[in-house]
């Protein structure tokens, strides 16, 4: 007999409520409907589960290609463009890169971009507040970067939203200016947490303002004691050599996996 | 407001599991959020009442089963609870950490009619 709704299995005994009819079909075990029951149902499923998937996919893309990932995260006028224009211009003729900006609006970015000669591609958001797996995807279809190269993706700038979310970058870049405070990494840890570089940008500025440099680099290694920290200037060139080298590194050395 | 794309995610999940089970309507989903999930209780509240609107969730109770963080300090291998990314392991004062658990973001379950 089922133990569910009192139907014998075998055929003899059936029940019915009017107003209240299942749809039995013993014919196989017990797996049979009670449109009328509750049930519980286990998922257990990681919420971010379906953009973790799309960024293994954009993964295993640029493994495939060697292609070097990187993912630049910031605040709103940290830099991200600048540090970009600057990379893509003094290192044009050893490495091939390409770049996917994000921004809610405007394509002011990807045109600064696209006046160094650069493959680009602009994704506006809207009102959405960071890029996901799903958005660079898209983008990639679409410009196709060639083997062996660099892939900037510059995120929306915002310091919490885009922690979340996974592109399938090799790297996550933070960057921070000297103007925002060396206390940032303790207001918005989740995104000092997730990256894996830190480049302290606009230190031509120090003598102006109250920001030390090891104050700063104190409290996101408090949080990440892996992060690879930079400081630069793009405006007097200052520490972009090992910020390049380091670059170089990167491509030249694809991951064992 | 990446609370908004946390609410969206969910309901994809359950909508689909619904659909799998012949179920019409959700009574009640049961989700695990870690306090250091970077997920922010208000604005997920907010987004939920406004994105489960004519979606099966939307007569749902949604229950929450927050998770206390819980780090190992990985020089003296001891483990303590912690509020923040940043913070000090009470033993050696080193921030050498392996955070356990308070980063988790699940759909544990859901009640469906």
């Amino acid at each position: 007999m089922c133990v569910t709704c009192g139907c014998d299995a075998e055929g003899s005994v059936t029940m019915h409520v009017p107003g209240q009819e299942n749809n039995h079909d013993h014919s196989n075990g017990h797996s049979h409907s009670h449109s009328n029951a509750k049930t519980t149902l286990s998922v257990e499923q990681d919420i971010l589960q379906q953009n973790n998937l799309l960024a293994e996919r954009n993964k295993g893309y640029f493994d495939a290609k060697n292609i070097l990932a990187l993912n630049l995260v910031s605040s709103p006028g940290s830099g991200k463009t600048t540090l970009l224009e600057k990379t893509l211009t003094d290192l044009k003729e050893e490495l091939t890169f390409s770049v996917i900006e994000g921004d809610q609006q405007t394509t002011n970015d990807a045109d600064r971009i696209h006046a160094t000669g650069t493959k680009v591609t602009q994704i506006n958001t809207g009102k959405g507040c960071h890029l996901d797996a799903h958005m660079v995807l898209h983008a990639l279809q679409g410009m196709k970067p060639v083997n062996d190269s660099v892939l900037f993706i510059e995120n929306v700038g915002n310091l919490v939203c885009p922690a979340m979310f996974d592109l399938g970058e090799k790297e996550r870049v933070v960057i921070i200016s000297v103007t925002e405070g060396d206390d940032k990494p303790l207001k918005y840890p989740d995104m000092f947490y997730t990256s894996t570089v830190c480049v302290i940008n606009k230190i031509d500025l120090l003598p102006y303002v109250p920001f030390s440099v090891d104050k700063v680099k104190e409290n996101a290694l408090k949080i990440n004691r892996n992060l690879q920290i930079f400081e630069v200037s793009c405006t007097t060139g200052e520490g972009l050599n090992e910020w390049y080298s380091w670059l170089k590194s990167k491509v030249l050395a694809p991951d064992k996996v | 407001m990446h609370e908004l794309s946390i609410v969206m995610s969910i309901i994809d999940i359950a909508t689909k599991q619904m659909q799998g089970s012949n179920a019409s309507e959700i009574e009640e989903i049961e989700l695990e959020i870690g306090a250091l999930s970077g997920v922010e209780e208000n604005s997920f509240e907010f987004a939920w009442r406004q994105a489960v609107k004519n979606t099966p969730l939307q007569n749902a109770l949604h229950v929450v089963n927050k998770i206390e963080g819980v780090a190992t300090c990985l020089d003296c291998m001891i483990d303590f609870s912690v509020k923040n990314l940043y913070d000090a392991c009470p033993v050696c004062g080193g921030h050498f950490l392996n955070i356990k658990k308070g980063k988790e973001l699940k759909v544990k379950s859901i009640v469906v009619n």
